[in-house]
This record gives C-alpha cells, structure tokens and sequence, in this order.
C-alpha cells in the first residue's frame, strides 16, 4: 500500500464553508436549547419522573455505539490485516472520535446539572457502570487518538497494527459497557435480557457503517476525488451483513422475551398493543430501518448504486434512532410490575406519556451537527483521505 | 471508607462550625462533614417502618402525604406538570387479583438495604447511612437520573423547576434528584418522622429495626408482613402488612 497518498481536502470551495455555516448553526440551536433547558430546569422538556431520559438519550446513545461501530473499518485492516480497508483506517478512526464527540456533548448537556462535570470526573462510584462507561469513553479517545498518531507518523507506523487491535478490544468493551447501562434496571421488564449488550455491538456496527459510508462517498464525491467500485462494493456488502445480524439479533431478543412468562407483558406491548411504539417498531426499526436497506442493498436493480447506498445509509441511521427510541423511550413508558399478582387501581402504572419538545430534538440533532463539523474540518486540516481511492490505486489485484 | 462515616451529618444549618461547606440556597447549606449528632450513626441501627393496610385508612394516608410536602416542603411546584411533580410518598390503592382485596397503602422509598439506587450513581451521590438511611447528597448529584432508571419502587423525583421557599433543613435544587430522606434530620434529633406522626393510631410504626426491645422489632415477630418486591432480594427497610 506503499502507493496509496494521503492528503488534506482543499476547504477554499464554497460549498466546504456552506457546509461548515449550516451545521454551526445546528450546534447553535443546540446549545441555546441547552441554556433554555438548564435556565428554565427540565419541565419544559418532555420528560418527566417516569420518562426521565428523552430524546437526548435516544441521540446520545445512537451516537456513542455508531462511534465505536464506525472504527471497524480500521479493525478490519488492523486485526483481520485486510488489505483494502487499510486506506481508509485514517478516516475511520476520525470518524469514530467525531461520533464519541457529538454522543458525549449531547449526553452531558442534557445533565440536570451539567456544570458539575467536575464531579463526574472525579468522584468515581466503581459500582456504577456509568462511572467505568466515563472512564472507557475519555479511555477511548485517547486510545484512538494514539492509533490514529501512530498511523500518521512514519515512524511509528509499525507499532500501528498493535494499536490498532488495542483500539478494536477498547471499543468492544466500550459498547458492551453502553449496553450494560440498560442490564442494571433489575425492575424494568424491556431491560431484562443478557442479549442486550451483544445487541449493542451488532447495532454499533451497523450504525457505525452506515455513518462511515456516507462520509466516504460524501467527501469523495464532493472533492472530485476518484472512488472505485471496489472500496464501495466492500463496504455495501458489510453493510447489508451488519443489517442482517440487527436483525437477527433483535429477533432473538423479542422472542427470548416473549418466551419468558415475566416479560410477555412489555412484549406484548413494544410488539402487538403499544400504539406509538408498535408502530415505530414495526414500521420504523424494522421496515424502514432494516429491510428497505438489505433490499436497496441486496436487490439485483439497486445493488451497487451509489445513490441507493447512501440512501440505504441514511435509512439505517435513522431506523437505528427509531430502535435506540423504542428501546429508551418504550422500555420506560411500560410500567413497572410494583406488586405481582396484584392489579394497582391508583398512584402508579398505566403507560407513560412522552412527547419530545424542540429543545430536546434541537440538542440531539446538535450531537450529529457537532460530529460532521468535527470530521470536516479536520479533514481539511490533516490528511486523513487518500487522495485516490480508484481500484487500480486502493487494490491492485482487483479485476474489472 | 471514612466517607461515609464522616456523612452522618447530612444537613446543617449556615450556624454550625462544619468543615467544608458550602451554600446552596440563601441560609441553608448542606454538608458531608460535619457532626453535632450527640449518638453517631453506626450500622447497629437499622431504621424502619411497618405499615398496616389492615389499620391504615384512606385519609390516614392524604394525612401522610401532606405532612411530608410540609415538612419537607414539596408539593408546591408551580411549572412542573402530570409526571413532572415530586412525589415522594404518594398514595396507591391495590386489588388482590386472586382474592379482590382492595388495600390502600403510601408507598416511599423503601430505604433498600441493597439500594440499586446506590450502585448505579456514578458519582456516590446517592448514598446509603450506616443506619441504613438513603440518601441523597445534592452537591454531588449531577442530575443523571440513573437513580431514577434504576429504582424498582418509583420512588426518585427530579427536580424540574427552580424552587423558592426551601425548608432550611431540606435544600432541594434544580436538576438534582431527590426522594424521601425518612426524615433524616429528626431522627437524629431524636424525633419520629413527620409522615409517621401524623397518623393517629398505630397503623405505621417507626423504629430500630435491629432493636430486640422495639416496638417495630417485636411486632414484625409476631405478624406476617412482607417487603414489596421481596423476589428482588433488596432487603427494604420499609415493610408492610395486611396485603
Ligand atoms: S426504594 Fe428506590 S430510592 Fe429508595 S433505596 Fe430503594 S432503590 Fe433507592
Ligand atoms: S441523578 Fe444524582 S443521585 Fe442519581 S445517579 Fe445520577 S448523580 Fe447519582
């Protein structure tokens, strides 16, 4: 790969500033949202002492598991010593950064009390998944950030396989520990199920593709850089793999459920019964989400269409919000199981109302914002793209 | 280790000589560090409550909940709504699906000997007492809610809305979680907590639950109670009868 040459974007063009103006003024609505809910204290949110993590956790944890998902191309080159993605390991492990960034800037705004970072920082409760989860994210950065030194500097780029398979081990443990968040809730019936952290590496890895994807050809295309077929073929294929084992995954877990006579009563409510959430579960996560994609991936009409690619992508991002909101959202509207056997008549039970508020949406939408413009400047600013990724130049071997 | 000895003293008026103080509302502030307590606080108390559903009428239970707003001073949010208002004790009305027994009873935090609550706060805000009270230190609550995900009695609100009118032994604020302290700050005086004292009969007994020669000791010997969610294994220092 010795061929292969890596240089920044030119950002003089008009549509890189355009880009930079829109998403800045994403991050901006975020962060007035965040005064107007700090200022004013939660009540003028949707969420309530039933429903107390809303959409900015729906968005932050969608973008904390994309970001460690997206960092699998750079493992696949690193641990598997996949010739093809080794290109692109540069750009994925910025990607990754980017995600973890927007994830954790949405995650801790939404804080009652955000201004207490401190606290967080440095009052640890080794018990808490959530103190390891601070620790494995702030783990992360720097880790990927050695890799992605190591990867850059000549000198270091021997050392940069082995680093690369620390990053891969790290970020396994990093979704399994988001994943984990939901295996504490001893009494929330959705959360009861071991396949919930396995789950979160699938999902990761999807939404991370996904992500990684559009990025890829966006940049590409943008910068009238060549991308061959090959590098993009791979890449739909993975995709259209990850999808599928979503899909398996949540399969085992819904039926998992429903087999176990404790658990019947919120499955039958996210899969028969529970309105809002049964709809967005069948249309949205799974419709919408999986199988429109694995068809626009896999059928013979749209299959290798770049356009039906980023639309694919696009889709599996937003079907991975529906599911991170089904999950959230829908796992604590159903109510609690108080007293076995036993029906309440009054002061607790019947199903949560939840309704997003703009302030909300405005500081999630500011995660992603704050991601792409992180990925876009920096690339502009180190070379983080080959300056061609044809197939001669990406894979020699490549037949037509 | 040592600081959850040196947290026996959880809240304090501005009057007192503390250590590391700091103000959180005009006059009030809130320490971790402090002791006037003349008994310290040590694991060989464990403070309880049984409740009689048997003995315990509807307006005993209104009378529950409105001594504990008085006393501790919530209840009177003006912008939060529906889910949004605290509720640290509330009412339930429950119907035996077997039997049809209809029982009422006031549901609190349970004061979990093995609080998930407690486990899963990143920051050791939400804390446990020797004596087995929970608690929560609102200088280091940064308002995760994971407490709240995590209770399996409902029993955590969050602070919604910026408060005025604060009890000078309550200091409440905004984005910080809270729920019932089994009034804390008496039962170190010596005292009963408010919500106990407001029923007239003996329907809900306070008491050391360790304390062979206790009322709540004794009773709980002779009758049949139980621990809401038992299968849970929390060991709940809040304990009822008759349901
Ligand atoms: S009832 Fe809830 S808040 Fe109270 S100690 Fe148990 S888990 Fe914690
Ligand atoms: S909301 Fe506060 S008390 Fe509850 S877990 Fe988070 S930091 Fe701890």
């Amino acid at each position: 790969m010795s061929n292969i040459r890596f240089e920044q974007i030119e950002g003089k063009i008009l549509g890189f500033y355009a880009l930079i103006a829109g998403l800045g003024i994403l991050v901006l609505a975020a962060l007035g949202s965040v005064y107007y809910m700090e200022h004013h204290g939660h009540f003028v949110t949707g969420m309530n002492n039933r429903i107390v993590w809303g959409m900015p956790h729906v968005f932050a944890l969608f973008l904390i598991a994309a970001a460690s998902g997206a960092l699998n191309v750079a493992s696949i080159s690193s641990v598997f010593n996949k010739k093809l993605y080794k290109p692109l390991s540069r750009l994925s492990g910025l990607v990754a950064l980017s995600l973890l960034a927007g994830g954790l800037m949405v995650l801790v705004l939404d804080l009652g009390r955000p201004d207490r970072l401190i606290v967080a920082m440095t009052e640890y409760n080794f018990k808490s998944i959530f103190a390891w989860n601070i620790i494995l994210y702030n783990g992360f950065f720097v880790v990927v950030a050695v890799y992605l030194w190591m990867m850059f500097e000549r000198r270091m780029n021997r050392f940069s396989r082995k680093a690369g398979l620390v990053a891969f081990g790290w970020r396994l443990i990093l979704t399994t520990g988001t994943g984990s968040i939901f295996g504490f809730l001893v009494a929330k019936q959705a959360y009861d199920a071991v396949i919930m952290a396995p789950m979160f590496i699938i999902m990761s890895f999807a939404f991370g593709l996904a992500f990684f994807i559009l990025i890829l050809m966006a940049s590409y295309q943008w910068t009238n850089r060549p991308l061959g077929d090959a590098v993009v073929n791979r890449l739909s294929n993975l995709l259209g793999v990850f999808v599928a084992a979503v899909m398996y995954f949540v399969a085992v877990y819904h039926l998992g459920n429903l087999y176990l006579a404790e658990n019947t009563g919120v499955e039958n409510f996210i899969l028969f019964d529970g309105g809002i959430y049964t709809k967005l579960f069948w249309y949205g996560q799974i419709i919408l989400g999986e199988l429109i994609p694995m068809a626009l991936i896999y059928h013979p009409a749209t299959k290798g269409n770049r356009s039906t690619l980023g639309l694919a992508s696009v889709l599996i991002i937003i079907g991975g919000l529906i599911q991170l909101y089904v999950i959230i959202i829908g796992g604590q509207a159903y109510p609690m199981e108080l007293f076995p056997g036993k029906e309440i008549l009054e002061g607790y039970g019947g199903v949560a109302q939840y309704s997003t508020s703009l302030p909300e949406m405005s500081l999630g939408v500011g995660g992603v914002a704050l991601a792409i413009i992180a990925v876009t400047f920096l690339v502009k600013l180190l070379a983080f793209l080959p300056e061609s990724l044809a197939d001669d130049v990406d894979d020699p071997h490549h037949k037509g | 280790m040592s600081k959850t000895l040196n947290r026996r003293d959880f809240i304090k008026t501005t009057s007192a000589t503390t250590i590391g103080v700091a103000t959180i509302a005009n006059g009030i502030t809130l320490t971790t560090f402090a002791g006037t307590n003349k008994t310290p606080v040590t694991n060989e108390k464990r403070w309880g409550m049984l409740i009689d559903t048997n003995k315990l009428s509807e307006i005993d239970i209104d009378g529950m909940v409105s001594a504990c707003k008085k006393e501790q001073g919530w209840g009177s949010e003006v912008h939060s709504t529906g889910n949004q208002k605290p509720g640290w004790i509330k009412k339930l009305k429950v119907k035996d699906k077997a039997t049809g027994k209809v029982s009422n009873l006031a549901l609190m935090c349970q004061h979990c000997e093995e609080p998930p609550c407690v486990d899963v706060c990143p920051t050791n805000a939400s804390m446990k007492r020797e004596d087995g009270i929970v608690l929560v230190d609102k200088h280091l609550c940064i308002g995760c809610r994971y407490c709240m995900m995590a209770c399996p009695y409902d029993a955590r609100s969050f602070v919604h809305e910026t408060l005025s009118n604060q009890k000078e032994h309550m200091p409440r604020g905004k984005g910080t979680v809270e729920s019932c302290t089994m009034c804390v700050h008496k039962i170190d005086k010596g005292e009963v907590p408010a919500c106990v004292t407001s029923v007239n009969s003996d329907a809900v007994i306070f008491g050391d639950l360790y304390d062979a020669s206790s009322k709540i000791n004794q009773t709980l010997k002779t009758i049949q109670s139980a621990q809401i969610r038992a299968d849970l294994n929390l060991n709940t220092g809040v304990r009822y009868s008759g349901l």
